[in-house]
């Protein structure tokens, strides 16, 4: 296991897009994180029932998108293109249904490839389809070994980049985020999530290495972006999903210590977070991403970004075309800036960096955290608390987040909403407030979570 | 201020201690049961009137609804010898393929909240599901969530099984990010709630229409 006992950017300048202290080289000769910014498309359906007898359309659609995305890249003259497909769940369920669309989509790259020379990636992102039972069984079981299925498959089908959306935790973070309960999220995420990542990311990496493919890496969008979008319609405090950010760093983390080697997915907002520590380059979604959810860090996301995404949109016709296509040029040209700033040097790519950093920062919380210089100081409290654990490193990037929050509101570089303000001091209470100790933690959280909705034993709590 | 105006402000706060203090001193007074329960009822609308107007946040909603499930245990067995049931029950799910709870579970508690009957069958509910629920516990209406555009095709599936079961006048509502009123009428269902707050209200209209 990758131990992360310093930061591998400790300076928030070295926070930069397109750069990243370790780079990741793929199979057609792209370096992720050397120097260049990539667009990172994804894409879904319409509503369309997902069956044996609509594969047929299914496929249809994949082979359009795919064809519509190379043909465009080619002519806007793309240096790379990274393809993500991340599957639903039934192409989860049924493995081969997963197969044939990455078979589809890998030839559609190579054709490009071979013809115009575009260089490209696919990543796969099969479906955590653990949590189809419920209480979900997280270590064994049909879903589990078809989701491995569908991870070796598509690998084997050329799949070269390994991500999922892991949901270890998720049982009780929800019903967290709903209460406002820190303590609880801080379990979710840092006992019971880093423990499952510990397992699921072990096992992927074997996946990776058998077929020469990379893990790339995880995301704690169903934790960190449940929450993003929940205060974003008003239904939890933006304070709060700021600080449930900072403290999902220490879940995905887990991944990294696991052997994967980014680029971190793209809806995980925590990944400036994870670069500073492991160096490794990060996908990032931000404004270009509206098609699937709002956000509050639309250009902020981008400061530290090494392949730019669009999370996911339909493939549905808008007037430019198709939708997947639309998109790809809109993070094409957004990369072409990144890319120009970067070719001027590293004053330039700082300048583009400030524009989007300070147009955010100081409108939300949830921007202000992501911010480099804040990104290195939550990285620097879970590394330094690391050696302890993942608890006591939830702890520190909660208690640092609540400090910076709450230095920058004072100082006037941040606004709040009124009612937002006292509940940064309900939280850091909450979160001092709990034991030293790992054990006594979990003894205590265990005898008030609802331990119904999760199999204690798959997380070694029973 | 009288033992039911205590128990509404109680409730308000999300004071459970002392909700179920002030309701165990109504039901020692004899008061009413359906004038106890009303002040509970009160206390939830005010609560979910001040979370659509952005006053509170869903934590504040939460801890109102566990100090009225407090009193209610108080209140559930005085309910029942008055023979005072709830006006209506509602059947409530995520549709087939489909996990995600929360806007359900909002839903089911500001149901709840107005005192309507709820049955919540969880996520990834099959129409076959919905349509067994819907005739176990009569129910009048049923809430189907969806938050993927892959899943949109369950609710219709789920609003057919529902019709060719024979349950034409079971009033449906559909909500989820994806969903629109015109979602709604295209599948046949009599309405759309666009969040967890206007779903109590969305329907009390369709009953009283």
């Amino acid at each position: 296991m990758a131990v992360f006992t310093k930061l591998a950017i400790a300076d928030a300048d070295g926070l930069l897009f397109g750069r990243a202290p370790q780079p990741l080289h793929t199979r057609k000769g792209m370096t992720i994180g050397g120097g260049l910014v990539y667009p990172e498309l994804n894409f879904t359906l319409p509503a369309i029932d997902i069956n044996a007898q609509t594969m047929p359309e299914i496929l249809g659609h994949y082979r359009e998108i795919i064809t519509g995305a190379t043909t465009r890249a080619v002519q806007l003259e793309a240096p790379g293109l990274v393809v993500e497909f991340e599957t639903l769940p039934p192409m989860t369920q049924v493995p081969q249904w997963g197969i044939d669309i990455t078979k589809i989509l890998v030839d559609g790259l190579e054709d490009a490839h071979a013809k115009h020379g575009l260089k490209s990636t696919l990543r796969i992102t099969p479906n955590d389809t653990r949590e189809f039972e419920r209480p979900p069984h997280m270590v064994s079981g049909e879903l589990w070994e078809n989701m491995l299925v569908t991870f070796e498959g598509c690998a084997a089908a050329g799949a070269e980049l390994l991500s999922i959306e892991s949901v270890g935790g998720k049982e009780l973070h929800d019903d967290a985020l709903m209460m406002g309960d820190m303590p609880a999220v801080i379990f979710s995420l840092c006992i019971m999530g880093a423990r499952d990542m510990k397992f699921l990311w072990t096992a992927l990496d074997k996946v990776a290495t058998k077929h020469n493919a990379i893990a790339a890496g995880d995301t704690a969008c169903g934790f960190g972006n449940t929450a993003m979008v929940l205060a974003e319609q008003k239904l939890i405090s933006r304070v709060f999903a700021a600080v449930v950010r900072a403290v999902t760093a220490v879940r995905s983390l887990v991944a990294y210590e696991c052997g994967a080697v980014g680029p971190g997915k793209d809806c995980g907002y925590e990944n400036i977070f994870l670069k500073a520590i492991t160096g490794f380059p990060m996908a990032m979604e931000g404004k270009t991403a509206a098609c699937a959810h709002l956000s509050p860090v639309g250009n902020i996301a981008a400061a530290a970004c090494d392949t730019w995404s669009n999370e996911s949109v339909q493939n549905i016709k808008l007037l430019g075309g198709m939708a997947p296509t639309c998109y790809l040029e809109q993070l094409l040209y957004d990369c072409r800036l990144f890319n120009r700033a970067l070719a001027g040097g590293t004053a330039d790519a700082l300048k583009l960096r400030g524009w989007m950093v300070d147009s955010d920062a100081g409108l939300d919380p949830q921007a202000y955290i992501l911010s480099p210089y804040c990104a290195v100081e939550v990285a620097q409290a879970i590394v330094a608390t690391l050696p302890q654990g993942y608890y006591a490193a939830g702890k520190a990037a909660a208690l640092r987040a609540v400090a910076l929050l709450q230095e920058a509101h004072a100082a006037g570089r941040l606004k709040l909403a009124p009612r937002e303000v006292p509940l940064l001091e309900a939280i850091a209470m909450s979160v001092e407030e709990l034991p030293t100790r790992e054990d006594a933690f979990i003894a205590q959280m265990m005898g008030v979570v609802d331990t119904s909705k999760f199999v204690a034993r798959d997380y070694g709590l029973a | 201020m009288s033992t039911l105006a205590s128990l509404t402000e109680a409730i308000k706060k999300g004071n459970r201690t002392e909700a179920a203090k002030q309701t165990k001193a109504a039901v020692e007074a004899s008061l009413p049961a359906q004038q106890i329960l009303d002040a509970m009822t009160t206390a939830m609308d005010d609560v979910g009137k001040r979370f659509q107007c952005n006053e509170i946040f869903v934590p504040e909603m939460l801890i109102a609804a566990r100090a009225m499930k407090e009193a209610m245990i108080t209140l559930e067995p005085v309910l029942v010898k008055a023979g005072i049931k709830p006006a209506f029950t509602a059947v409530i799910g995520t549709v087939q393929g489909d996990l995600h709870d929360i806007g359900k579970n909002l839903v089911a508690m500001m149901w709840k909240g107005a005192n309507f009957g709820v049955v919540d069958l969880g996520t990834n509910v099959s129409p076959e599901k919905f349509v067994n629920a819907v005739k176990e516990h009569n129910a009048q209406v049923v809430g189907l969530s969806a938050l993927l555009t892959t899943t949109m095709p369950a609710m219709k599936l789920t609003v057919d099984a529902l019709r060719k079961a024979g349950y034409t006048s079971t009033k449906v509502v559909v909500g989820g990010a994806p969903i629109t009123a015109d979602f709604a009428k295209d599948i046949g269902a009599d309405a759309f709630a666009p969040d967890a707050a206007s779903a109590v209200d969305v329907v009390r209209k369709l009953l009283a229409a």
